[in-house]
């Protein structure tokens, strides 16, 4: 089941790369949070119920929920367009991220280690790298910020697949992921709405040498 | 006694926040100066002794520490000096000195943390407060600053995460629950080298946004930029130790095992490269402020060099980065003042230094010679050192073009020093240009002469500091 789950993890991550809409990247964001919420559920088995909760709950509340509406929101306040704008094709897109996913199975394969169940490792690396290549591939600040939350999620499984013997570890990722999504999406994404009507990274050039 | 030192910090920090009496604001100010003397003093006389679990003032946090309280007093006076003579409101003022002083605690703490997820911790907590720094101005280029600095610091946290998940995977093995530093050293030969290499690379090339180096230093030279210069000294010498604490802990439990090599072919890589983009842009650059930036990056890549090459390149690092810690920030403070004349950070508004303000002018002069290695800069003593063990362990091409490379350095820092020393301004109306107090310039001579005296006549006890901090890694 938690195969399958993943699986679905990772698709979700092929279809947003030829995404073309922003609403689609948050929806797939909320599915995502979704996924996560079964797949830690279903892995972390051995962690005391309290902590489990926790958990839990970040997935559901804070990923699947509060995140994607607050830049639902943002969106609506700074009248963003709805294109996402990215620099090169989707088609190209959609090679680039297959061959991401090809490239971290062909790397797992070559690790010999019994302790780590690989496909958690094959889905959070190539969410990482997913996430990496959508920040560089796309023009609006607000796909940046959805780029980097697909690399928490990434870095989420990966949590999961050492959870069991280092709880202390999840909760550091929940932190980190709160931690980071508030600084980034709370403080900035508000003033820089307040200061440029459509957010686009080459408002963003004045700093130079 | 650390436990003391968070609190007071959380209680001064909010103190400034909502504060809005000046008297008060100094007072505050004064007891964090104070607190942070006496957790020095307290920590270097229970040297190696945990704390509160999770820290241990070892040689390399107290030597950091202790360089963090003699740049604290001269930060402190500068920001004073630069919130009076910009139109401050008591709340920007508040905000300011609280984000400071919690910069600098969160740095102290990293020092001295003895857990690698606490130095990951207290690495975001400075991202918190530098942001808030950056961000002082408030307008449009604070913000664009700011959000660069943000958005990659936390790509760049992310990324020491996972490579804090590596390392447990590379402890799971080895049936190492405990993540502390002490108890990863004492099981090194028992990890698992492939999740060990992963999680080299990937703390690395986290801690590069603080340090400074390539593949992330871009964060950082915005961020010095664009906050005000006292913060920008900060940035440049403590937030950069930070980054260095973090390498050199991970590093010292990589260079024990069998893949040193490989982790030091990647921080050299890493290190040229950043010394080759600093010669890049300082050749070329025309803000000061930015050219200060590019200069510590150069001086966080020779540290680098000498850590990865060994030998007696360790001991010399550690000497660097301390001189360092002394000489970047004289020249961010004495920037306040050039300011204040020209009104400009652009090479091109600037000139005749000499005229307006010969005092400063000759902190410019010395720090220039200071932060080119030449002698009788205290980081030639240091850089020298680098150089020979580059030799012994026979990187000859290397050695080479870093040569070349320095050697442009100094000649286009050079060329914007002397623009601004003796080269008259194009367009200046000399009636507006305020007398500056030569007063304000006796911080930076101290920090200049401080770092000359420790690199050639070293007190015992810092000599012996460096050596126990050297044996982590030899």
């Amino acid at each position: 089941m938690t195969d399958i789950l993943l699986i679905t993890f990772t698709i979700t991550v092929l279809f947003m790369s030829i995404a073309n809409r922003i609403y689609t990247y948050i929806n797939i964001l909320i599915f995502q949070g979704f996924i996560l919420f079964g797949v830690a559920y279903l892995s972390l088995s051995e962690i005391n119920t309290l902590n489990l909760i926790l958990i839990l709950l970040e997935t559901i509340i804070f990923k699947a929920l509060a995140v994607p509406l607050f830049i639902k929101y943002l969106i609506k306040r700074n009248k963003i367009t709805r294109e996402a704008e990215p620099y090169l094709p989707n088609f190209i897109s959609l090679i680039i991220v297959t061959l991401v996913i090809v490239v971290t199975i062909i790397l797992s394969s070559s690790i010999d280690d019994t302790y780590l169940d690989k496909t958690y490792f094959v889905v959070a690396l190539s969410n990482l790298f997913t996430g990496l290549y959508l920040i560089v591939s796309r023009k609006k600040i607000i796909t940046h910020v959805i780029g980097y939350l697909v690399i928490e999620n990434g870095v989420f499984i990966l949590t999961l697949a050492v959870g069991n013997e280092m709880p202390m570890l999840v909760n550091l990722g929940i932190m980190l992921d709160i931690f980071a999504s508030v600084l980034i999406l709370g403080i900035f994404f508000n003033k820089i709405g307040d200061f440029i009507k459509d957010p686009d990274v080459n408002v963003l050039r004045n700093l130079k040498d | 006694m650390i436990g003391i030192f968070l609190i007071g910090t959380l209680l001064i920090s909010t103190g400034l926040f909502f504060n809005k009496n000046s008297a008060i604001n100094y007072a505050l100010v004064a007891c964090y100066t104070i607190l942070l003397w006496v957790l020095g003093f307290y920590e270097y006389n229970h040297l190696n002794t945990i704390e509160l679990e999770y820290f241990k003032p070892d040689a390399l946090g107290i030597l950091l520490i202790f360089a963090m309280c003699i740049i604290c007093i001269p930060a402190f006076y500068h920001s004073y000096r630069y919130i009076s003579t910009h139109d401050e409101t008591p709340r920007s003022r508040g905000i300011f000195f609280a984000a400071l002083v919690m910069l600098m605690s969160a740095c102290s703490m990293a020092y001295l943390s003895n857990h690698i997820a606490v130095t990951w911790i207290f690495a975001e907590i400075t991202t918190l407060s530098a942001s808030a720094l950056i961000y002082h101005h408030r307008n449009i280029k604070a913000l664009e600053g700011v959000w660069k600095y943000v958005f990659i610091c936390a790509i760049s946290i992310t990324f020491i995460y996972i490579g804090i998940l590596f390392l447990s995977l590379a402890m799971k093995q080895a049936g190492i629950e405990d993540m502390s530093f002490d108890s990863i050293m004492a099981h090194y030969d028992l990890l698992n080298l492939f999740w060990l290499k992963l999680a080299f690379l990937f703390i690395f090339t986290g801690f590069t946004a603080k340090i400074g180096l390539i593949p992330m230093y871009t964060a950082g030279i915005d961020a010095k930029d664009k906050a005000p210069a006292p913060a920008g000294a900060l940035f440049s010498s403590v937030l950069m130790n930070m980054g260095f604490v973090g390498i050199y802990r991970v590093y010292a439990v990589v260079a024990h095992t069998q893949i040193q090599h490989w982790a030091s072919v990647i921080i050299i890589i890493s290190a040229v490269l950043s010394i080759f983009v600093a010669t890049v842009y300082m050749t070329r650059i025309k803000n000061i402020k930015r050219m200060f930036a590019y200069s510590s990056i150069e001086h966080m890549g020779i540290v680098m060099l000498g850590l990865a090459v060994g030998g007696i390149g360790v001991y010399a690092a550690i000497l660097h980065i301390i001189l360092h810690t002394f000489v970047k920030p004289s020249l961010f403070f004495q920037f306040n003042q050039i300011y204040r004349v020209f009104q400009s950070k652009n090479i091109y508004d600037v000139g005749h230094y000499f005229k307006y303000n010969k005092a400063g002018a000759i902190v410019i002069l010395l720090g220039f010679i200071s932060a080119t290695a030449m002698p009788p800069s205290g980081l030639f003593i240091s850089e020298f050192l680098i150089f020979q063990s580059l030799f012994e362990a026979h990187y000859f091409l290397i050695l080479i073009l870093i040569l070349i490379l320095l050697t442009m350095i100094i000649w286009g820092f050079g060329s914007n020093i002397f623009k601004l020393l003796f080269t008259p301004p194009l367009i200046i109306n000399e009636s507006k240009i305020p007398r500056i107090s030569p007063w304000d310039s006796a911080s930076q001579y101290f920090l200049l002469a401080l770092a000359v005296y420790l690199a050639y006549s070293p007190p015992t006890i810092f000599v012996e500091l460096i050596q126990n901090a050297v044996k982590l890694i030899q």
